[in-house]
C-alpha cells in the first residue's frame, strides 16, 4: 500500500472518527425520539436525504453559497421533521405502538418515492454545490498520512454541533422539558408543559442534526440519490441501540464504535469489503443478544 | 333470536363447491384472458402466498418481523438455481460458478419445495437469536438479517452471480401452479390457526406474559410460526422468480421494498385475518398495475402531463399512511370471511334494511 503501518493506522483513524461522528449525529435523532415516544422513526434516514437535496437545490437553483445552502438544508429538514410528526405520528399517539411503527415505515417509503418523483432517480453529484472546489481537494500531512482538510473540518463541526446539542438538552428550559417528557408524559403535561410542542421540537432538532450530518456526508461521498438515506439511517439506528437507546452520550459512543469497526474491518480485512454494510447488522445482533439495553442503556423491566 | 349455525359437514361441502367454482373461473380466465391480464392474475396469487405467510408471523403470532424479503430471496434463489439448466447457468455466470451448483437440476415442484425448505432452515437459524428479542428490536433485527442475506447474494459471485442476478429463468408460474400453492398455503395456515397451536399463537399475540403463565412455551410456538411462515415465503419466492424470469439482489427488487409491499397488503386487508391478507394482496396487485398509467404520459383536463417515474410507489405509500392513520383495522380487521360470518353479516344487513323500511 506504500504506507508504513503507523500512517496506515492514522489514516484510518481519521476516516473512522469522521464516519463515526456522522453516524452519531443521525443516531442522536433516533435516540431522542425513541426516548420520548418509544417509536423507531424509520423515516429519519430519509429526512437526512431530503436535507441533502434541499442543500443541493439551494445551491444549484438560487446559487446559494455552500454555508447558506447548509443552513437552508438544516432549516428545511427541521420543518419537515416537525411536519411529519404533526401529520403522521401525532394522530397515533394513543394507538398501539406497532401502528406508529408501521406508519413510520410507510413514511420512509413515502419520502423515498417523493424524492424519486420530484428530484429524479438519477444520482446527482453534490460537488456541483461548490463553485470553488479548492477547499475540497486540499490535503494535510499528519505524521506522514495524507488527510483531506475536509475530514478535519467534518470532525470539528461535528464536535461543535454536539457541544451545542448538550447545551440545548442539559442547560435550556426546552431541553429540561424534553428530558421530563422522556420520563413521564402525563405528569409533564400536568406541570403545564405543552407536550405536543416539545415533541415537535424534538423531531425538528433531530431532523436538523440529520440534515447537518447529511450535508457533510454528501461533501465526503458526493453521490446524491433518493435511497441514499436508507443505509446510513439503518446504521445510525443500530448505533443508537448499541449505545443504549434513549441516551444521547450512548448514541455518540455507538456511532463512533460503528464507524471504527466498519473502517478498520475493511482496512485490515480487504476481502470482506463487499460485506461492509453487513457488519453493522451483525454487531447489532450480537449486542442485542449480550446486552439488549446497550452500552449506556438502563435495563427496562417489563411490567405486567 | 337463536343464531342458526351451519353444520360442519355443510360448511365443508360449501367450501369444496366454492373452490371448484373459483377453479372454473380460473379455467375461463386462463382460456380467454390476454397475456397481460393473466400475468396480473397470477401475481395476485403469488402476492397472496406472501401476504398469508407474513400474516401468520405478524398478524396472528404478533411477532413483528420485517425479514420477509429475506425469506423470499432465499426461496427465489434456491428454486431458480435448481430449475435453470446447466447450460444456461454456464452462460450467465461471467465470474465462474461452483461446479456443484452448475450440476444441480430439478423440476419446478421439487425446486419450489426446496426453496421453501431453504427459507425455513434459514428462519430456524435466525429465529434462535431474533425471537429472543421483542417488539421494535425484533423488527430491526429481522430486517437486518434480510439485508445481510441480500448483501451476501450481492457478493457471493460463484453461487448467486452477484449483482448481475439470474436471467432466463423459465416462466413456470402458470395459473394452476400459483393458485394451487395459494390454496395449499391457505388450507395449511387456516388449519394451523384453528388448531390448539393457533389458539396458543393468538394467546401469545394478546399477552405474552399471560400466555407464558398459562404454560405455553412462547419461544417454541413463535419459532414454529416463524419457520412455517418462512417456508411459504420461500415458496412464494420460487413462484415469484418463475413469474419475473429475472431476479437480482437490488434494494428495490428483493430488499426492504418487497417486505414493505407485503406489509401494505396485510395492513390493508387487516392484520390477523387470512382472508383479509388475500383481499389485500388482490387489491394491491390490481391497484399497482392500474397505477402504472400514472407513470405514462396522460392528459388531465386537457393539460398534457408527462410520464413521471415513481408515481406509483408515491401514491401507494400515501394511501398506506392514510389507511394507518384513519383506518387501522383495515378491510377485515381480525375477522375472517367464513360461511358463519357471511350468514351473520347478511342477517345484520337484512335487519338493518328492515329497520330503515319501518322508520
Amino acid at each position: 500500500m506504500g504506507y508504513s503501518p503507523g500512517t496506515f493506522f492514522l489514516q484510518n483513524l481519521f476516516n473512522a472518527t469522521m464516519l463515526g461522528g456522522l453516524y452519531a449525529l443521525i443516531a442522536v435523532g433516533y435516540t431522542m425520539v425513541y426516548g420520548i415516544l418509544r417509536l423507531i422513526n424509520f423515516a429519519h434516514g430519509d429526512i437526512m436525504m431530503m436535507g441533502v437535496y434541499f442543500a443541493f437545490y439551494a445551491a444549484t437553483i438560487i446559487y446559494a453559497p455552500p454555508l447558506l445552502a447548509a443552513i437552508i438544508a438544516i432549516a428545511g429538514a427541521a420543518g419537515l421533521g416537525f411536519l411529519i410528526d404533526r401529520v403522521a405520528y401525532k394522530p397515533l399517539r394513543n394507538a398501539p405502538r406497532i401502528s406508529a411503527l408501521i406508519t413510520a415505515i410507510g413514511m420512509s417509503f413515502f419520502l423515498e418515492s417523493f424524492a424519486v418523483v420530484v428530484f429524479g432517480a438519477i444520482p446527482k453529484s453534490f460537488l456541483d454545490v461548490f463553485k470553488d472546489k479548492t477547499i475540497l481537494n486540499k490535503v494535510l500531512l499528519v505524521g506522514g498520512a495524507r488527510i483531506p482538510l475536509l475530514t478535519f473540518l467534518v470532525i470539528l463541526i461535528t464536535a461543535g454541533i454536539f457541544v451545542v446539542l448538550f447545551w440545548i438538552v442539559y442547560k435550556t428550559k426546552i431541553g429540561m422539558a424534553m428530558r421530563a417528557i422522556s420520563m413521564d408524559i402525563p405528569t409533564t403535561s400536568l406541570m403545564g408543559i405543552n407536550v405536543d410542542m416539545v415533541i415537535g421540537f424534538t423531531f425538528a432538532l433531530g431532523s436538523a442534526l440529520a440534515a447537518a450530518s447529511g450535508v457533510m456526508w454528501a461533501m465526503r461521498f458526493p453521490n446524491v440519490y433518493p435511497y441514499m438515506g436508507f443505509m446510513p439511517g439503518m446504521k445510525a439506528f443500530i448505533a443508537a441501540v448499541v449505545g443504549g437507546i434513549g441516551s444521547i452520550p450512548g448514541a455518540i459512543i455507538g456511532g463512533l464504535l460503528l464507524g471504527f469497526i466498519e473502517i478498520f474491518a475493511v482496512a485490515y480485512f480487504p476481502n470482506f469489503s463487499g460485506y461492509r454494510d453487513a457488519f453493522a447488522f451483525i454487531i447489532l445482533i450480537i449486542i442485542l443478544l449480550i446486552k439488549p439495553s446497550g452500552i449506556l442503556g438502563k435495563k427496562a423491566i417489563e411490567k405486567v | 333470536m337463536v343464531e342458526k349455525k351451519l353444520s360442519n359437514k355443510t360448511k365443508f361441502w360449501l367450501t369444496i363447491a366454492f373452490i371448484i367454482f373459483i377453479g372454473f373461473l380460473l379455467w375461463l380466465a386462463d382460456r380467454y384472458f390476454d397475456d397481460y391480464k393473466l400475468r396480473v392474475l397470477r401475481l395476485i396469487a403469488i402476492y397472496g402466498v406472501m401476504a398469508v405467510s407474513l400474516n401468520l408471523i405478524n398478524g396472528i403470532t404478533g411477532v413483528f418481523s420485517l425479514g420477509h424479503a429475506g425469506f423470499i430471496l432465499v426461496g427465489a434463489y434456491t428454486a431458480s438455481l435448481l430449475t435453470l439448466s446447466p447450460e444456461q447457468k454456464a452462460m450467465s455466470y461471467l465470474f465462474g460458478i461452483q461446479p456443484w451448483i452448475e450440476k444441480l437440476h430439478a423440476d419446478f415442484f421439487t425446486a419450489t419445495i426446496a426453496g421453501g425448505i431453504a427459507a425455513a432452515i434459514f428462519a430456524f437459524l435466525i429465529g434462535w437469536p431474533v425471537l429472543r428479542l421483542s417488539g421494535d428490536y425484533l423488527a430491526i433485527a429481522s430486517l437486518g438479517f434480510a439485508e445481510v442475506v441480500r448483501i451476501w447474494a450481492n457478493n457471493a459471485l460463484s453461487i448467486t452471480n452477484g449483482p448481475l442476478g439470474l436471467k432466463a429463468i423459465p416462466e413456470y408460474s402458470n395459473t394452476w401452479w400459483t393458485y394451487g400453492w395459494l390454496l395449499a398455503t391457505v388450507v395449511f395456515i387456516a388449519s394451523l390457526v384453528n388448531s390448539s397451536y393457533g389458539r396458543a399463537l393468538k394467546a401469545i399475540r394478546e399477552n405474552r406474559i399471560a400466555a407464558e403463565a398459562m404454560g405455553i412455551n412462547v419461544f417454541k410456538h413463535q419459532l414454529m410460526s416463524f419457520v412455517i411462515g418462512a417456508f411459504f415465503a420461500g415458496v412464494s419466492g420460487s413462484l415469484y422468480a418463475h413469474w419475473l424470469t429475472t431476479i437480482d439482489p437490488r434494494l428495490t427488487t428483493m430488499g426492504p421494498m418487497l417486505t414493505f409491499y407485503v406489509l401494505i397488503m396485510i395492513v390493508l386487508g387487516g392484520l390477523g385475518s387470512i382472508t383479509g391478507a388475500i383481499i389485500g394482496a388482490a387489491i394491491f396487485a390490481i391497484l399497482f398495475e392500474w397505477l402504472r398509467d400514472l407513470e405514462q404520459p396522460f392528459s388531465f383536463f386537457g393539460i398534457q402531463v408527462p410520464g413521471i417515474p415513481g408515481m406509483r410507489i408515491l401514491t401507494v405509500s400515501a394511501i398506506f399512511i392514510i389507511v394507518m392513520i384513519f383506518w387501522q383495522r383495515g378491510i377485515m380487521g381480525r375477522e375472517e370471511l367464513t360461511w358463519d360470518n357471511l350468514i351473520k353479516w347478511s342477517r345484520k344487513l337484512a335487519s338493518l334494511s328492515r329497520k330503515r323500511g319501518e322508520g
